[in-house]
């Protein structure tokens, strides 16, 4: 299964290095990770997603509960849960119609468009990892020449 | 809070260990932790001199285990700090209560690839419960106080506190706090009573129930509790290499260590049982053998300190989470508020007894006079129950879980989770210095003692007299075993050739050395040891051939044992 974790974790240099130094070394893997200070500039939040079964999951879980700069670990629904991925694509236009037709598509995905030249042009895409999946699927004949994703950062809706 | 006071930093160090009610440390000076050692010569702590930093770490070891209170070794920066490393991690995989102090070159020259510098907080982070750097000489108080607290608390382990010379050196105002908040820090629960209430009815409604001691339950102190519930249940207890001797192993209902070289009747029986009360243990391979084998026909209940272990290797049933002492004594609690207990043998019991005995008379032994049964119980025999005892790693480390029966609970000690070779002689002087009335020995073999024999020089200088009884087969026996075992006899790399002669390298280091050829000069050797104020050897040449049996082979379930034929 898919895994959302939001760590709350003490604002100190070297903690991302033990966080994802904790899953190389207990044998798990990180699909995708996001780090940024909180309101509170003593701690930072990291939003990292991860696949594995139940138990898997929950052992990841109890080893980053059990480190000491760990503050917070939730495990956290997605049906529950607002998150999102910043991602930046450039891509190839060959013809003068593939300008209109990716700018149909950006919108389509509610992206949003940027540095357009005569050889290729930039969609920046804010949405769900399947959504921006999506979207490089339709992308792909077009050429794409360049992606930069962030990682998920993700919060549980109010109430859930 | 306490008034402030302007001190060094190296000073401050030193006033916040002594609040800690240390005593002594073992280590090793070099230029990055001069400023400290300096402040020996101006302190009531004892510093202890070794050949080694891994030795410094091991002593430290040794004393934390047998005193449960953090031993400390101090090291210089670069090779100083690796060379502790091994102890560290040792520590580490056995949750040994430890404070390693590395000195670190100046703050303004970390990260310039310095003389001497290592990246050492990064090195030791993945072995360490947690690493320190202060950076300035106004955070060692603090930093000092939890890092002891971090060492000793909820599931013990190393710390490592590093800190750069200039801190050391560096005049400030400080500030010894009583108290201090680690946010991410719970070391304890309260047992879940519920839970322990359906593990003792679990526990009564299966027909071949049986205890599992892990080393939590030494590093509790639950041998009063664990000895009541076996009583008061009549269950059959069995321990990890590791949780040895945390229930008597005189005792009717005592099976021994189970696991690759556990007894005969402890893995039979622990492969008959269909439920299993864990104490305090993280099912190691080493002793359950293939993980889907274990939990595919047991009920498991398992009590651990940490979260992390419920779950980790095995499905559980019920879990209890908490010190492991505390969990047993609510269960004593409510066997004796409800008047639950079994005083009449049942079949299951019956066949416990019968297994064992069957065992112990018929487990075929080297036919020699040197074999290492005979020697290990010479041993047991001549010494008082309260003597603590280490082993090294290797053939004779597995033959005292075999044939070392542990009276005193909580008096054996070995490295089992990393099985560091080297670990057991120097642990022993930690453990000697923890514990100066009662005889320490190590038992060991020559290619483990062979790691760490400059020890001896500490052992001697120091005025801190061990007995190392060593087992020796002028080779790597255990490795030797498994090339004569699975890998057809091609032995490589494996004979040590009588070489060096330990009698003479005991006597150079102004130890005394004694050669045992027969159980009568053992007998007298053992006798001299003991009543002799010098550390001493007793070398004990054995067949090289010997194996260590019965044997379950890695990846294999425990009742696949290899029987001695």
């Amino acid at each position: 299964m898919w895994a959302i974790l939001s760590i709350l974790v003490e604002n100190k240099p070297g903690i991302l290095f033990k966080i994802t130094h904790l899953f190389r070394s207990r044998n798990f893997n990180i699909d995708s990770i996001s780090v940024g200070v909180t309101e509170n500039p003593d701690y930072s939040k990291m939003t990292i997603t991860t696949y594995g079964d139940e138990k898997q999951v929950e052992q990841i879980v109890k080893q980053l509960d059990k480190m000491i700069d760990t503050v917070k670990v939730e495990h956290l629904d997605e049906h529950k849960t607002v998150y999102r991925e910043l991602s930046l694509f450039k891509i190839k236009l060959s013809n003068a119609n593939d300008s209109m037709e990716i700018n149909k598509l950006a919108n389509a995905y509610g992206g949003k468009v940027h540095d357009v030249k005569k050889e290729s042009i930039m969609v920046e895409l804010t949405a769900t990892p399947d959504q921006i999946q999506a979207f490089e699927e339709l992308a792909k004949p077009f050429g794409i020449i360049d992606v930069a994703r962030t990682g998920v950062a993700a919060l549980q809706r109010s109430g859930a | 809070m306490n008034k402030m006071e302007s001190m060094s930093g190296a000073k401050a160090l030193m006033k916040a260990m002594e609040k800690e009610g240390v005593k002594q440390v073992f280590g090793l000076p070099g230029g990055a932790n001069l400023p400290m050692y300096d402040e020996f010569s101006r302190c009531d702590i004892r510093h202890i001199l070794v050949r080694h930093e891994q030795s410094a770490a091991h002593m430290a070891d040794g004393f934390g285990r047998v005193s449960r209170k953090p031993g400390v070794c101090f090291a210089t920066s670069g090779p100083g700090a690796t060379n502790i490393l091994t102890g560290i991690a040792t520590a580490q995989a056995d949750s040994a209560p430890m404070v390693a102090v590395t000195g670190q070159v100046p703050v303004a020259m970390i990260g310039r690839d310095a003389f001497q510098e290592s990246d050492i907080i990064g090195m030791a982070n993945p072995v360490v419960k947690y690493a320190f750097q202060p950076r300035t000489a106004a955070e060692i108080p603090e930093t000092v106080k939890k890092g002891f607290f971090i060492a000793e608390t909820g599931r013990p382990g190393p710390v490592l506190i590093d800190i750069p010379k200039d801190v050391q050196t560096n005049e400030s105002e400080m500030i010894f706090p009583d108290e201090f908040k680690i946010q991410g820090y719970h070391p304890w629960a309260d047992p879940d009573i519920v839970n322990v209430e359906k593990a003792i009815d679990m526990l009564l409604h299966s027909e071949k129930p049986i205890i599992l001691a892990g080393g939590g339950t030494i590093i509790s102190s639950a041998f009063a509790e664990l000895q009541a519930i076996a009583e008061a249940l009549m269950l059959p207890v069995v321990t990890t290499f590791k949780g040895k001797g945390a229930f008597p192993e005189n005792h009717p209902l005592s099976l021994g260590p189970i696991g690759m070289h556990g007894h005969a009747e402890a893995n039979k029986m622990m492969a008959e049982a269909d439920c299993v009360l864990a104490i305090g243990t993280r099912f190691s391979d080493r002793s359950v053998g293939t993980f889907e084998a274990f939990e595919k026909r047991l009920k498991i209940i398992h009590m651990d300190v940490d979260p992390a272990e419920i779950g980790k290797n095995q499905t559980t049933q019920v879990a209890v989470v908490g010190d492991v002492r505390a969990s047993l004594r609510i269960m004593v609690k409510l066997l004796l508020q409800k008047q639950i207990k079994k005083t009449e043998e049942n079949t299951w019991i019956k066949h416990v007894k019968e297994t064992k005995d069957y065992w112990k008379e018929n487990l075929k032994l080297h036919p020699g006079e040197m074999g290492a049964a005979k020697l290990l119980r010479k041993l047991r025999e001549l010494l008082p129950k309260e003597s603590v005892v280490t082993t090294e790693v290797g053939q004779h480390q597995m033959w005292a879980s075999l044939f070392y029966d542990v009276i005193q609970p909580g008096t054996f000690f070995s490295s089992t989770g990393l099985g560091t070779m080297g670990w057991g002689f120097p642990a022993a002087i930690g453990a000697k210095v923890a514990k100066p009335d009662v005889p320490v020995v190590d038992i060991a073999g020559d290619g483990s003692f062979s790691m760490t024999e400059n020890s001896l020089a500490t052992a001697v200088l120091e005025d801190i007299p061990v007995i190392v009884f060593l087992l020796n087969n002028s080779s790597l026996g255990m490795v030797a075993q498994w090339q004569r075992t699975f890998y057809g006899r091609r032995m490589n790399g494996v004979e040590q050739n009588h070489c060096p002669d330990y009698v003479k390298l005991a006597e150079s280091y102004g130890a005394q050395g004694i050669r045992a050829q027969s159980i009568d000069e053992l007998d007298k050797a053992i006798k001299t040891a003991l009543s002799s104020d010098v550390a001493t050897v007793i070398d004990i040449p054995i067949d090289p051939e010997e194996d260590v049996l019965p044997f379950v082979a890695p990846g294999t379930s425990l009742s696949d044992m290899i029987l001695p034929s």
